[in-house]
């Protein structure tokens, strides 16, 4: 099945936060307390009570002054995620249409998948013991709506048309499309079709992405050396340690045995003989 | 069964009041948090999904107990035949300190009653996959080993001489599974490229975790030597002790070789003269706590010194816990909406609550088990 994808247009957006709040109307969300901190951007971060978090930055804008710029923070659907590969026990999971969805049943609630993220995407439900049962929770590309065949329900809710669903190869060219037409809108860059191996969420802006709130990434996915280590190095020294102690071993004991039989010492005790 | 140590000392000193007091406070801790979660008793968030738990009761805990398995080695694997005699000890603090770790997870894992979810759901590519296995099968090894002492005690003569005939195995499995999640403990943050900072971020660091666990485990030996001699009472094998601390500066010279090699070939030397919070940290661990332990090792005056063993010995311990908190929590960058962290006193009432546990449960096998075997200067018989 062709790979779903999510556009994220910059240029577009208006700050309206329409998505936000679709997306915990959807998902059933309840309402998080929050604190001035200064800024529109409200709450400060995703959390597990709000998926989806409109930031807004303001921007130097030459002789205007200052201009807004508005970033989308949300799971990027990773095309090789690094939650999943932290992961031990395989409670995240990729699927074949793009979305990365988590079991809950299957969590033991060790974090790491929070730690591995580069976008800082997972959370986890602090409030909850072991009654309720913390689990992690992000964006799930509203999976039970794609099964419906509806679109998710950020992208429906948009009203400037700065969101866009579709499959990932079309909004590659859609995006690339844009930069070429009004290359005084865009930067010459689409984010996420080659950051951290690819994303399904793909962005375009007018200003720097580190202005939007996003990493600086390269086109590595993020565990490449990590699983490098766990398929290549882990088994090399697990065989190497078993040989070369094994060996040691053998070698000290076969110098005592001679030294014992020279009528040596004899210090080396008595543990040879007796297994 | 020759020649143990008649331990005498009063039933109920002040000490054991204390600890026990600490234990219950974090007893009653944990409990909270398994009713109101985590954020309850912590400063986690989500931005430090990784606290003082994981960084010293997970990370520095698991290496301050590499004496175990180091000492095992030596004894039963590279003829060291003569330092027998600290093995009981080692294996002892080594399975506390397991055991420890456990009980920390225990409280810091959000779904505690999952954790045997790793034997059934399997992620090879998941380095916390790896640190699970081995830290469990490890403790089951250092379970074994310990073993003998409560065979002995009850006169089990059987298992006894079961383990006995397991203990080579034992000890390969040991030294094989320390090694392998001493290092991927490191391996975990391997994963952090962007967030960690350039001077502690390589994917050499599984190799710098494995190397420091490799020289505190003999610092370990010394420091749990030294304050168990006093506390018990009991003499000193200090002949053994230097012998022993004879292997760390060559396995501290390997630490810094490779760490400054790391950032050399990486082109990253640059940043040591940033003088910034990492940079200050490397340079801090490198002298402080590395060079000069290295030296002060290296002297036969401290070697044959009590003193200045239990000072060398604390600087080792002291930078691998140093170096833990720079890679486990200090050097990650946070993003800019993200709240600082700083550990909630709950949370060192837990971590201090653990120890406790382990030293009431170290001062309980001393009085109560044959720990420690009469040494007077050659190899007591086993």
């Amino acid at each position: 099945m062709a790979k779903v994808a999510i556009l994220f247009d910059a240029f577009r957006c208006t700050g309206c936060r329409g998505c936000q709040v679709a997306c915990k109307q959807w998902n059933d969300l309840p309402a998080e307390v929050t604190h001035n901190t200064g800024s529109y951007q409200n709450p400060p971060r995703v959390s597990a009570d709000t998926w989806l978090v409109m930031q807004f930055r303001e921007v130097e804008n030459g002789d205007d002054g200052v201009a807004w710029a508005f970033g989308r923070h949300a799971c990027m659907h990773c095309l090789h995620p690094a939650c999943v590969s932290a992961c031990p026990v395989g409670a995240l999971y990729k699927t074949d249409e793009g979305p990365v969805l988590y079991r809950d049943d299957r969590c033991i609630g060790c974090r790491y998948c929070m730690l591995a993220c580069p976008f800082e995407i997972p959370t986890f439900q602090w409030g909850d013991g072991l009654f309720e049962g913390a689990e992690i929770k992000k964006c799930t590309f509203c999976i039970d709506r794609l099964s419906a065949g509806m679109e998710p329900a950020c992208v429906h809710t948009c009203p400037s048309g700065a969101l866009m669903y579709g499959e990932r190869d079309e909004l590659i060219a859609v995006a690339e499309a844009r930069i070429r037409e009004h290359p005084e809108r865009y930067l010459d860059h689409v984010y996420g079709k080659d950051e951290a191996g690819g994303t399904s969420l793909l962005y375009i802006s007018p200003v720097p992405f580190e202005e939007l709130g996003m990493p600086e990434l390269g086109s590595a996915p993020i565990q490449e050396d990590t699983e490098d280590i766990m398929t290549k190095a882990t088994p090399a020294v697990l065989v190497g340690m078993l040989i070369g102690l094994g060996g040691i071993y053998w070698v000290v004991r076969r110098r005592q045995e001679m030294m014992v039989k020279k009528g040596g010492s004899g210090r080396s005790g008595d543990r040879g003989a007796s297994s | 069964m020759i020649g143990r140590i008649a331990l005498r000392r009063p039933p109920i000193s002040p000490a054991w009041v204390v600890l026990g007091g600490l234990i219950v406070l974090a007893f009653v801790v944990a409990m909270i948090r398994y009713a109101n979660g985590l954020g309850a008793v912590s400063n986690l968030n989500d931005n430090t999904a990784w606290g003082l738990w994981i960084t010293f009761d997970l990370l520095c805990g698991v290496a301050l107990a590499s004496g175990a398995f180091i000492t095992a080695s030596i004894v039963y694997l590279f003829g060291g035949e003569k330092y027998r005699p600290l093995l009981r000890p080692a294996i002892l603090t080594g399975f506390l300190g397991y055991l420890m770790v456990i009980v920390a997870l225990l409280v810091d894992l959000g779904h505690p009653e999952r954790i045997w979810y790793l034997i059934i759901f399997w992620n090879p590519h998941s380095v916390m996959f790896e640190v699970g296995w081995c830290v469990m099968l490890y403790t089951f090894v250092l379970a074994l080993e310990f073993s003998p002492l409560v065979f002995e005690r009850f006169g089990m003569e059987a298992p006894r001489r079961l383990i006995h005939t397991l203990i080579i195995p034992l000890a390969i499995a040991g030294a094989t599974l320390s090694t392998l999640h001493q290092s991927s403990l490191g391996s975990l943050y391997v994963i952090l490229p962007d967030q960690l900072h350039e001077v502690w971020h390589t994917p050499l660091l599984p190799l710098m975790f494995w190397l420091t666990a490799v020289a505190v485990g003999p610092a370990m030996v010394i420091l749990e030597s030294i304050i168990s001699s006093r506390v018990f009472r009991r003499g000193l094998e200090l002949d053994l002790l230097g012998g022993l601390a004879r292997v760390i500066p060559f396995v501290l010279a390997a630490y810094i070789a490779v760490k400054i090699g790391d950032l050399a070939g990486s082109g990253e030397l640059g940043l040591l003269t940033e003088w910034d919070l990492e940079s200050g940290l490397f340079w801090l661990e490198i002298m402080g706590f590395v060079l000069l332990p290295m030296v002060l090792f290296s002297l036969p005056a401290v070697r044959q010194s009590r003193a200045w063993l239990l000072f060398s010995a604390l600087l080792v311990v002291s930078g691998v816990i140093l170096s833990r908190f720079a890679v486990g929590l200090i050097a990650i960058d946070k993003p800019e909406f993200a709240a600082s962290y700083v550990p909630h006193p709950l949370e060192f009432a837990v971590t201090i609550g653990v120890v406790s546990a382990g030293i009431v449960a170290f001062g309980l096998v001393a009085r109560y088990l044959p720990l420690f075997t009469e040494y007077a200067g050659s190899p007591a018989e086993e």
